[in-house]
């Protein structure tokens, strides 16, 4: 950063040149990140403000010119609403069971592969293969692996005498939906904390295995804390993509997908958020559905920040 | 954030590990980075984990529906796959939803690796007002869910009457906030300033310094961005899925349609075939291009 381009033209130079030259080096920059933020303004930020303006309204999908003031009521009838609670509790606990042991394990596997071996390069490609797989293809395929009736999982389970219906009931259906988000992104997080443990150097690692640690105590005191950002960033996007979960439970559910099941069970915000504009045509309680979205993640925003500033001040502190 | 990205000592390490002597007889000191039985048996079960309900997917593409609603369920490909194909090809218009599939990654993923480029350059090596927090703002952007952008996009494609149509799906995704992150992290590194003053002084204005001095140098990490999106927006579901209906879907919304159905007449190895074939294109590209991808995450780590 400390090279700075000087903005004065060789004085030899004619007049117009050094003018141009001096608005190429002051223009050009804003000219190549504006084709990034023009499209963000026009197919993020002004499509966001305007759902904002449209919760505000009563607003059929059929007829979206009409739109009749109801201020605050789609906000007020959505938070009195049982079906919006579950909801927000399904997207939770669905987030909590596919986000938790998901990074774990990827953070168990980068450790593995960290390790110098045979086959290294098939272990990291065959665990990253589920990423190229959609949302839509494997669900379809974990819809039958989770089948009750003839089902792989419940076919294994018999062994041990137990016969979930992953279809129909609460939990079991939201571990099954957590199972394929785990199985999809378990592989790329994997090779993200890789990443960073490659960074970390070595001769920590020797001299902590000649101090006598052993591999346990390696993985806890070295690699943990020196990852910790890129540990911190997973969990930030794992978080933005859990409030997101909408193609899951959309095709687990088949017939009654966009329902989130026959009572709700597994149904996410964003699936209630489209069952409310699309099938119900009412585009102006949708939006309020997204708006409170939006606070939610200012809100989970706003307590991780306030927990990164206590973390750094009590570490600073003693 | 920046910590995620690779630093020079990671590329270092990782240099010495090859340089490492190989074979049966190797002896060293410090075995402690050496992988254990413990450790191959975990990494062959999370192999098996990732792998088996790809295997599953080919065996039951390959059976007869009947079979595939039996317990217990298949377990070896059978000789059905080609029925089943057909099948799939009449109940949803697989044809064009991989025409439409490959043409939708296409542009997207070519328009967001010029962009990213172009900004990841300026965020990197240009100095210009308001630079620290228009990056900020980049990554910020990241957190905003699709969800709270569909309704007026809606709106606005069907007051176009562009319903159905692929620019609906394209237009929309052509940059991405990690990808212009990606390029800036990856051009932090890899291009000097001195290269850039060089260039100016030889009186190259920016246009030529960005083809003849930063596409050159940019060209391996495009490579992998440019991967990385498509497999992105080849997979992408909720968006195609409110815009697009059968008669011009992406693979993703085929799917939905031959999945989505209720009832006891669906044949469930033809849904099997769907996803099979809607897959198929990625897992090739990531058979052959699978080491340099894996390589793209494991040096730049991206995460959408």
């Amino acid at each position: 950063m400390a090279t700075h381009v000087r903005a004065e033209a060789p004085p030899a130079r004619p007049a117009w040149r050094s003018r141009l030259y001096r608005f190429d080096l002051k223009a050009s920059p804003y000219a190549f990140i504006a084709p990034f933020f023009i499209c963000f303004a026009a197919f993020g930020l002004f499509p966001l403000i305007w759902t904002g303006w449209l919760s505000l309204h009563y607003v059929d999908l059929l007829k979206p010119d009409v739109m009749e003031w109801r201020g605050f009521g789609n906000y007020t009838r959505l938070w009195s609403n049982d079906q919006f609670w579950t909801a927000l509790r399904n997207t939770f606990t669905i987030g909590v069971i596919s986000t938790v042991p998901q990074l774990l394990m990827a953070l168990g596997l980068a450790h593995l592969l960290n390790y110098r071996m045979r086959g290294r390069g098939f272990f990291r490609v065959a665990i990253l293969a589920p990423y190229a797989t959609s949302i839509a293809a494997a669900t379809l395929v974990f819809v039958q692996l989770f089948n009750p009736d003839y089902g792989f999982i419940n076919w294994m389970l018999n062994a041990v005498g137990i016969h979930p219906n992953w279809y129909s009931e609460t939990w079991p259906s939201q571990i099954a939906i957590s199972t394929i988000v785990t199985w999809r992104w378990t592989g790329y997080n994997a090779l993200i904390y890789l990443a960073a443990m490659q960074a970390v150097p070595k001769d920590l690692y020797e001299a902590a295995s000649l101090d006598g640690a052993n591999r346990w105590q390696q993985f806890t005191r070295i690699t943990i804390p020196s990852i910790r950002p890129t540990i911190m960033f997973t969990i930030i996007v794992s978080t933005i993509g859990a409030t997101q979960l909408f193609g899951e439970p959309m095709l687990f559910g088949g017939g009654v997908g966009v329902s989130g099941g026959s009572a709700h069970q597994f149904q996410t915000l964003s699936l209630y958020l489209y069952e409310l504009g699309w099938p119900s045509r009412q585009l102006g309680r949708a939006s309020a559905v997204a708006w409170t979205m939006l606070l939610l993640l200012l809100l989970i925003g706003l307590v991780q920040y306030l927990i990164t500033r206590y973390r750094k001040r009590h570490e600073l502190g003693g | 954030m920046a910590a995620t990205l690779s630093t020079p000592s990671a590329r270092k390490a990782k240099h010495a590990e090859q340089d490492r002597p190989r074979g049966l007889f190797r002896r060293r000191a410090g075995d402690h980075d050496k992988a254990g039985p413990v450790a191959y048996v975990l990494l062959a079960i999370a192999a098996v984990a990732s792998l088996f309900p790809l295997y599953w997917t080919f065996v039951a593409a390959s059976n007869t529906g009947e079979r595939v609603a039996q317990s217990p369920p298949p377990m070896v490909p059978s000789g059905e796959l080609w029925t089943n194909i057909t099948t799939a090809w009449n109940q949803a218009d697989m044809g064009k939803a991989l025409l439409n599939s490959t043409i939708v990654a296409g542009c997207v993923s070519l328009s967001t690796v010029l962009f990213s480029t172009l900004a990841g350059f300026a965020f990197a090596k240009l100095r210009f007002r308001g630079r620290n927090a228009l990056l900020t703002l980049v990554v910020a952007t990241m957190t905003i869910p699709p969800q709270l952008s569909v309704i007026p996009l809606y709106r606005i494609v069907t007051k176009l009457e562009w319903g159905n149509q692929l620019q609906s799906v394209i237009l929309p995704s052509l940059v991405a906030a990690f990808g212009v992150f990606f390029m800036r992290q990856f051009l932090s590194e890899a291009l000097p300033f001195e290269l850039i003053e060089a260039a100016r002084v030889d009186g190259a204005n920016s246009l030529r310094i960005i083809w003849h001095v930063v596409f050159p140098i940019a060209r391996p990490a495009m490579a992998v961005l440019g991967m990385l999106v498509f497999v992105q927006s080849w997979n992408d579901f909720f968006w195609p899925f409110v815009v697009l209906t059968q008669q011009n879907p992406t693979v993703q919304v085929a799917l939905s349609a031959i999945g989505g159905g209720s009832g006891h007449d669906i044949n469930q190895a033809v849904i099997m075939t769907g996803a099979l074939v809607g897959t198929l294109p990625l897992l090739l590209i990531f058979a052959v291009l699978g080491k340099h991808i894996v390589g793209g995450i494991t040096s730049g780590a991206v995460k959408s």
